[in-house]
């Protein structure tokens, strides 16, 4: 079927958090994981290596990247292949950028001739963790441990944010590169704000009484994307893993008993039944798809949206002159246990290299340009989306809501968090995401809630084709 | 002439059967096949777990649940769409004004025909489309501000989990009638006028005309329709996936049974389990298409 495109983003946005951590023991799945055995094995090597070219890439072969043709287009792709060719001049690349990865690639993967670059984001992505678990991709830790590019020495791991080493960890190996860094948040038009007198809240009263105010100016206080749950569920997550602590989301991502069931899910639940029965949400805002709140929300109808950073570039067209796009972090609950000024910060849009793969070792050496600091601003510059790259948005002209959500990655630091449920166990995500609805409309109470997903977290616990992972 | 037939007739049939043992009969096999292994869908390796799948089929809840949202589909929507298409259809060729030329349809009557057959020409995901946006669920939305002026207040749609499903039906509904109100038209004008006229001198009235002349005249027909709109409330899966909320909510209140073979199939990187749930599907549609169709068996009139 074709998606449209704004359909297919948001699912993109949705599939693209890819990540894992450590999986809880080594399975028979896992264990054929690895194809070859370390740096040695990869195809495509061969020259000599050297601190230029770790994996020592033979210049003269071909190297094939598909780029996933969606929100961030593939302009900054054909960069990183300039910035390939540049020092391997006889490579030839066959760059493809497509958006319908998955009926285009799981014949390649299944006869065994994959690309040497996959992008695999966008509603066609193929599933990351069944690839991962069984064998498909390359252990990337040579990418990691090589110098990064223009650094002085300093090793790749070393140049970027946390959340891409932990996310890119199958069986404690790092088999993905989840390239561009989405911050999750309240959005809000600061130019409005200013004008009215207006402050994002810190404290959970603060946000209640701030609500009233907006309520009372005749402007809904909150919207959300009702018709796909995955928004609205950001607040609650991020609530309650800043009221509880990071324990939270590990309990939560590792199947732990109970771990719905938790004091602090249940405050940021009742929050959200506060907002509803209140009367903050913008009216039917639970039957909207994304394109029609957001829409509604640049039209002030609504002071708060919760979404992604990719939502100022998704309604460039649509926001009117003067709207200034800017991310502020939930509210805090009494008694949080992290401070206001983080949040979650995830890291999407998967770079893999294929275990079968013709040229691996060229694979690995384009993402290691990609990771370069001239490549990740390139990046960011054409796509306004902040990558993993440490320190590579210095200097570059941003706009508000790029240079905000960068604001908040900085004064989060070691604060932000992530949870990957949703990647790790695909069946589980969809059941969460229905029940998060449900409490969003106030058609169940916080109990109820608490209940349904930890139902939907025991079957998966209890189902044998589940890989289980856990992280502390 | 006996001689170099069969060549000639195998010759022909070549070519359909070649590609309609790829395109068809090998996929089914395959499908087959695959519901008995735990195939991902994105690696050569595979492993047979005999009748495992079935198992696990018979105790997912959400599957039930859209066995149980096709079964309310498969009652709704043959049923009203063909009661629907057939009234038009009457309207159209016998339902005009009594007068000099005996038996007529009403004024206008190629330009409803265009108006009904309209929706089939639109793909599936633009009709999923214009209705999400008319089923806008603020009271500003289309259909709201329209019950709004006749002061019926507003409703959620496909917001509103009671509501969803029977929305979803109501577009099918909408999407189909025109198709098969063009096709009982068709079989309608087939039949000769002299006959609606010796039921007229006879002075039946129209509705006696249509329950005993024009339904078993008509009867052939409407049972292939019965049969095809059985099949298409089996499916849905575009309609389903484009329009409602998750998709398959709010509260899995619209799932049906090939937006789980999707997932399952794609997204969870289950295709042995997605294969399952497929040939539990084939095996549904055929029973229901046969099993109707014995129902529905008539003596046929000729004329």
């Amino acid at each position: 079927m074709n998606a449209p495109h704004n359909y297919s983003r948001r699912v993109f946005l949705q599939r693209a958090g890819l990540a894992a951590m450590a999986v809880a023991g080594s399975s028979v799945l896992a264990g054929c994981a690895s194809g070859g055995d370390g740096e040695d094995t990869v195809s495509g090597g061969g020259a000599d290596k050297s601190a230029e070219n770790p994996f020592g890439v033979n210049a003269a072969d071909p190297l094939t990247v598909v780029i996933f043709n969606g929100g961030y287009g593939d302009d900054y792709a054909k960069f990183h292949e300039g910035l390939y060719t540049s020092t391997f001049t006889e490579a030839k690349i066959d760059h493809k950028a497509i958006t319908d990865i998955r009926q285009q690639m799981q014949p390649l993967f299944n006869a065994g001739n994959p690309p040497d670059v996959l992008d695999n984001a966008g509603a066609e992505a193929m599933p990351i963790s069944t690839l991962a678990d069984t064998g498909q991709l390359t252990d990337l830790t040579p990418l990691f441990d090589a110098d990064a590019i223009g650094q002085d020495g300093t090793a790749v791991r070393d140049t970027l944010n946390p959340v891409a080493i932990e996310s890119a960890e199958y069986a404690s190996k790092p088999m993905v590169l989840n390239y561009a860094l989405q911050v999750y948040g309240l959005w809000y038009d600061r130019a409005m704000f200013d004008e009215k007198g207006w402050e994002p809240a810190e404290t959970w009263d603060d946000f209640l009484a701030l609500s009233e105010e907006i309520k009372g100016a005749g402007i809904a206080p909150m919207a959300h994307q009702g018709k796909y749950p995955y928004y609205i569920q950001q607040v609650l997550m991020d609530m309650a893993v800043k009221h509880g602590g990071p324990e939270v989301a590990y309990a939560i991502d590792s199947l732990e008993p109970n771990a719905w069931k938790n004091e602090s899910i249940t405050m940021a639940a009742e929050a959200l039944l506060e907002i509803k029965s209140k009367g903050y949400m913008l009216e039917g805002t639970e039957g909207l798809d994304h394109i029609q709140s957001q829409t509604k929300w640049n039209e002030h109808k609504a002071a708060f949206i919760c979404c992604g950073s990719w939502l100022e570039n998704e309604q460039k067209s649509v926001a009117p002159a003067g709207f200034e796009t800017t991310v502020a972090p939930t509210p805090l609950l009494p008694g949080a246990a992290l401070p206001f000024d983080c949040t979650r910060v995830e890291a999407a849009e998967a770079f893999i290299v294929p275990s079968k793969a013709a040229n691996q070792a060229g694979g690995m050496e384009y993402l290691r340009t990609m990771l370069s600091k001239e490549g990740a601003a390139e990046f960011t510059k054409l796509t306004a989306a902040p990558t993993i790259v440490n320190g590579a948005t210095e200097g570059l002209d941003l706009s508000p809501g790029a240079a905000s959500s960068i604001a908040l990655i900085d004064s989060g630091g070691d604060n932000n968090w992530n949870y990957y449920y949703g990647i790790w166990y695909s069946p589980m995500d969809p059941k969460i995401q229905s029940a998060v609805a449900e409490l969003a409309a106030g058609r169940v109470s916080a109990a109820e809630f608490t209940t349904e997903c930890q139902k939907a977290a025991d079957e998966t616990a209890s189902d044998p084709a589940t890989q289980k992972r856990t992280r502390s | 002439m006996q001689h170099g037939r069969y060549p000639f007739i195998v010759g022909f049939l070549i070519l359909p059967l070649t590609l309609y043992g790829v395109f068809v009969i090998s996929p089914f096999v395959q499908a087959f096949h695959y519901s008995l292994t735990d195939w991902s869908g994105v690696s050569p390796d595979l492993s047979y777990v005999g009748l495992q799948n079935f198992q696990t089929l018979m105790r997912d809840g959400l599957f039930l649940q859209a066995l149980r949202n096709n079964a309310l589909l498969l009652l709704g929507l043959p049923a009203i769409t063909v009661m629907l298409a057939l009234f038009f259809a009457f309207l159209l060729n016998v339902g005009g004004a009594k007068g000099k030329a005996g038996v007529q349809g009403i004024r206008g009557n190629g330009f409803y025909k265009l108006a009904f057959f309209l929706p089939q020409v639109l793909s599936v995901p633009v009709i999923a489309v214009i209705w999400a946006v008319i089923f806008d669920p603020t009271s500003d939305g289309l259909a709201n501000s329209a019950l709004g002026w006749v002061g019926l207040g507003s409703f959620g749609w496909l917001a509103d989990p009671n509501l969803a499903l029977y929305s979803v039906l109501w577009v099918l509904i909408w999407g189909s009638v025109g198709f098969y109100l063009v096709l009982f038209n068709a079989a309608m004008s087939s039949i000769p006028r002299d006959i609606f006229e010796a039921a007229l001198i006879d002075g039946a009235g129209r509705f006696s005309t249509f329950v005993r002349v024009t339904m078993p005249l008509l009867w052939d027909t409407i049972q292939t329709s019965w049969v095809y709109l059985a099949i298409l409330s089996l499916d849905v899966y575009a309609l389903v996936a484009v329009m409602t909320a998750g998709p398959g909510g709010p509260d899995n209140s619209t799932q049906v049974i090939s937006l789980q073979i999707a997932q399952n199939g794609f997204q969870f990187g289950r295709a042995g389990y997605a294969s399952a749930m497929g040939v539990v599907l084939f095996f549904l549609t055929l029973i229901i298409a046969t099993v109707m169709l014995r129902l529905t068996r008539r003596e046929r009139i000729e004329y």
